[in-house]
């Protein structure tokens, strides 16, 4: 991908800070592809589904609003006022099933997985039977947002959801989620990886000028070790977690800890690298947390798939450690020459990259939902074995552990 | 089946592991460095009454031996020695066929013994490279990094890994120096971009004279625009003449400074000081007109204290700005007013700046309330009373130095040109009266939410003695003898009966402490001594 360096447009008023045209100047560019305009390149048809599939999810529980799960409610209610939307399905290049199956928390406000593939299983077969358009490409030019740990495997344990799999209604499908790691059975070719929700509206209240200096070297706030689900260590993110705090609790240019500051986003701004470890999952909002406060994210999770990684080039943004050289992290960071590290810093200056993290409300040009909506307008044309021929079956609707079989 | 027989649940897999940490530093048995595999069962029925048995016997003898044969077995017969490279095939295809994940080598090569784990390499790729350990953890792990560039399945692990430590986690020192120097790097790159874009030279105007708190208050000030990270010219404009004390004190400095003489004594008299410094303010402006100096200019009086924060605010200023003033009467008289309640809730601020209105345009002024103080202000310098500001003080606006010069590109016609102010003698009591509209003058600060510097007057009598220059020249008369402590002589004054009691008690409290008592005769003439 070439990116050409210009003046970057800054038509984001609200969260993306650019105090003055100059930071824009600074800025470097890239991707230009973050720019484009999806209205008009496709027409998006959005189901009817009943509102036992989405809005009765949310009235029971709101708090599905604010969790980092929430891009797929917030997609819904985008698509339908977007100018993208058709109420036409006959000239619909993609359809969407608004099913919100992350909206069934714990009093904790995890969510649980266990029942989404009952609820994914019922909506499609309410699809299925109610309009043609599902058998006639088996959903080959459907969309669904799975934004859970795992994406369409439906398990928040990595082996269980391995053993699972990705449901096998959605195989054909294309799917929208935040999981992505490379040769990863729950990531399936041709799938969008999007950044989870992180609220816009909290990370611009804790913006602080610009021109504060940034005087931490490495910062990371969260848990190293999880006693309650992993006693002994090693295996909460692999080991890599309790590897940082080991090596790196007494270092003075490692600011980390499991405290809850209040000043968690002021200090992002405060710091040059803000480490994103993986956890039990390889994603966290700490990467979208890091890009819109200008941290420079340190990337510890083999093989993960970054959000939007045709559009975003994150190896020029971010520093990628492998999990076997975390010991090494101090020699690492300190061995980035000086100049890479400002580029680094320039492009994450720029607010269309910023941008292009967040849900924020009402939508925004150049934000998360566009660039999904980019991201499906690059698969189109539809290629030809898209549609199926009458007749022609590819799906097996019984295939599954027997309970994703009962009806929800 | 090998599922139901393998140990799944954590409990198993957590006493394992204890049993194994214990024993790794001990004797040769095998520690699991992790638990099984989970996920999927096997997927060949056909061959799992094999395994059970083979299992099953394994088990015995690890019974017998005292460790876990079955791995151990395993991993002799389908592994080379396949801790420093990888081989898939013999491992994944003798192994389970299970399709998830797995466990991990361990090697320790600082124990004394070594002791070999297995992975069950569930159709993924082989054991690993052995980590750098410490002997603090007993599971080393590792994903194969770099094994299998053709394989699609993915090389990274599922299951318990290893916590890799260094053998010494502490920083080194070079890389501390060199993280230290990137972010100084990255600061000074934030500055540029963030900061102020072309800085502009400060003109700081200052009248002076010479007095005994002229040391004083030129020293802070002087150190105050030492800070200032902005080029900066210092104006002073010295009644009386310039002295040579002020100019030695100026040439210490190490500013850039103008020394510009006025030809006026300084009065005793506040309101009339107060008149012969504008008049001082309006001679240094000319002097900047006639030199064509260009900056900002910044009304800096030498008993006011700045804020770092006031510089680079002013440097926003386009033609003529007013700042926020903290004035600060000082009411050091030993009768303060008494305030009653009512008048203590109702006392404004003392500050004097701009006010805005809710769309940020200047609204009007704030200015300090002398009412309170009404009758007991200072009249002549010096005198022990609150002195306080004469409506507006110039130390809250700042101008644009082209503002003054006969001819600057841009000067709006709202401001008078120099010369035609103060020609016929009149006072010039404020800035304000440099313009024609006063409405134009540009709030900073936040609209005057932040106060930036603060007005103080604080002088000794016109009559008071000090030594010129701070020089003590010629030297002092001798008031003590060195031999003698410096103390006064009043003691020796004090009645002799009073001199004994305040010894005995000393002495009282020495002997409780020493239990030792001094003869009399010598602790009076220690005491007279003193």
């Amino acid at each position: 991908m070439c990116y050409k360096t210009k003046y970057i447009l800054s038509s984001f008023p609200t969260l993306v800070q650019s105090p003055n045209a100059v930071a824009n100047k600074n800025a470097g560019s890239a991707g230009d592809v973050l720019e484009d305009n999806p209205v008009g390149r496709l027409k998006v048809y959005v189901y009817d589904l009943p509102s036992k599939y989405n809005k009765k999810l949310l009235k029971k529980d709101p708090r599905c609003l604010n969790h980092m799960f929430a891009a797929e409610i917030f997609m819904h209610r985008f698509l339908l006022s977007s100018a993208v939307r058709t109420f036409n399905p006959e000239e619909a290049d993609w359809f969407y099933t608004p099913v919100y199956t992350t909206c069934d928390l714990t009093p904790a406000g995890l969510p649980l997985p266990f029942k989404s593939p009952r609820m994914m299983r019922s909506a499609i077969e309410l699809i299925a039977t109610n309009w043609p358009y599902w058998n006639r490409s088996e959903g080959a030019d459907h969309f669904f947002v799975t934004p859970h740990d795992f994406g369409a495997c439906f398990h928040y344990q990595e082996e269980k959801a391995i053993g699972r799999g990705i449901l096998p209604l959605l195989q054909r499908a294309t799917l929208v989620q935040t999981f992505g790691q490379k040769n990863h059975v729950c990531l399936k070719d041709g799938s969008i990886t999007i950044p989870p929700y992180a609220p816009p509206q909290k990370m611009q209240a804790h913006l602080i000028p610009p021109d504060t200096l940034r005087s931490i070297f490495v910062y990371f706030r969260g848990l190293f070790y999880d006693t309650s689900n992993d006693p002994e260590g090693g295996y909460y993110a692999r080991g890599a977690r309790a590897s940082v705090w080991e090596n790196f609790k007494n270092n003075p240019l490692f600011d980390i800890s499991t405290d809850h500051p209040p000043t968690y986003y002021e200090d992002m701004q405060r710091s040059v690298f803000c480490l994103c470890p993986l956890g039990w999952a390889p994603w966290s909002p700490r990467l979208v947390e890091a890009v819109v406060f200008g941290c420079i994210p340190v990337i510890i999770a083999d093989d993960i798939v970054l959000p939007f990684a045709d559009a975003i080039p994150w190896e020029e943004i971010g520093v990628f450690v492998a999990e076997e050289d975390v010991p090494k992290l101090d020699s690492i960071l300190t061995s980035i020459p000086t100049d890479v590290i400002l580029r680094k810093q320039r492009l994450l200056a720029n607010p269309s990259m910023k941008q292009a993290m967040l849900f924020p409300q009402p939508a925004q040009a150049g934000d998360a939902f566009h660039q999904i909506l980019n991201g499906l307008a690059r698969k189109l044309p539809h290629g030809d074995n898209v549609f199926l021929k009458p007749g022609e079956r590819v799906l097996n609707w019984t295939s599954g552990p027997p309970g994703d079989l009962k009806p929800w | 089946m090998m599922k139901s027989l393998l140990p799944q649940s954590q409990l198993r897999r957590s006493s394992v592991a204890t049993a194994a940490r214990s024993a790794a530093g001990g004797d040769g048995s095998a520690a699991d460095g992790g638990g099984g595999g989970a996920g999927a069962g096997a997927k060949a029925p056909a061959s799992s009454t094999f395994w059970f048995l083979l299992h099953a016997l394994c088990c015995l003898i690890s019974l017998f031996l005292g460790f876990r044969f079955s791995r151990l077995l395993f991993f002799l017969l389908f592994s080379t020695t396949a801790l420093y490279h990888s081989t898939t095939s013999s491992s994944s295809a003798a192994v389970l066929r299970a399709t998830t994940t797995t466990t991990t080598t361990t090697t320790t090569t600082t124990t004394t013994t070594n002791t070999f784990t297995l992975s069950f390499a569930a159709a993924n790729p082989p054991p690993s490279n052995p980590a750098n350990r410490t002997a603090l953890e007993a599971a080393a792990a590792g994903a194969d990094k770099g094994g299998t560039s053709g394989n699609p399945q993915s090389h990274v692990v599922v299951g318990r890994h290893g916590i890799r430590i260094r053998p010494w986690p502490h920083p080194d020192p070079v890389e501390v120096m060199r993280a230290h120097q990137i972010m100084e790097r990255v600061q000074e790159e934030q500055r540029r971009w963030y900061g102020v874009k072309e800085p502009r030279q400060v003109l700081v105007v200052t009248p002076t004279y010479s007095r005994a708190f002229q040391a004083l208050h030129l020293t802070g000030l002087l150190h105050s625009l030492r800070n200032v990270p902005y080029p900066l010219t210092w104006i002073v404009v010295e009644a009386g003449g310039t002295t040579n004390a002020t100019a030695s004190l100026l040439a210490r400095s190490g500013l850039t400074f103008v020394h510009i003489p006025f030809p006026d004594r300084m009065p005793h008299e506040w309101a009339d000081r107060h008149a012969t410094e504008n008049r001082m303010r309006i001679h240094a402006l000319r002097a900047i007109r006639e030199r064509k100096m260009d900056g900002v200019v910044v009304f800096a009086d030498d008993s006011n204290v700045h804020s770092m924060e006031l510089f680079d605010e002013v440097q926003k200023v386009q033609w003529m700005g007013a700042v926020s003033v903290g004035i600060l009467a000082h009411t050091g008289a030993a009768e303060q007013p008494r305030l009653s309640e009512e008048e203590k809730q109702n006392m404004p601020l003392p500050v004097q700046g701009p006010a805005c209105n809710s769309s940020g345009h200047l609204a009007g002024w704030h200015t300090f309330n002398s009412l309170p103080f009404s009758g007991k202000t200072a009249t002549v310098v010096g005198e022990a009373a609150p002195v306080l500001p004469k409506g507006l003080e110039w130390a809250g606006f700042v101008l644009n130095s082209r503002m003054l010069w006969k001819d600057a590109e841009g000067k709006p016609d709202w401001v008078k040109d120099l010369d035609a102010v103060g020609e016929n003698g009149e006072e010039i009591e404020n800035p304000l009266n440099l313009l024609n509209d006063p409405s134009s003058v540009e709030p900073l600060g936040n609209c005057g939410k932040k106060v930036l510097l603060w007005w103080l007057r604080v002088e000794a009598r016109a009559d008071s003695k000090f030594p010129q220059g701070w020089v003590i020249e010629p030297p002092l008369d001798v008031v003590v003898p060195a031999k003698r402590t410096p103390w006064p002589e009043t003691t020796t004054e004090l009645p002799s009966e009073l001199l004994e009691d305040k010894q005995e008690q000393d002495d009282r409290r020495l002997s409780r402490a020493n239990k030792s008592s001094r003869p009399r005769s010598t602790t009076k003439r220690q005491g007279k001594e003193n």
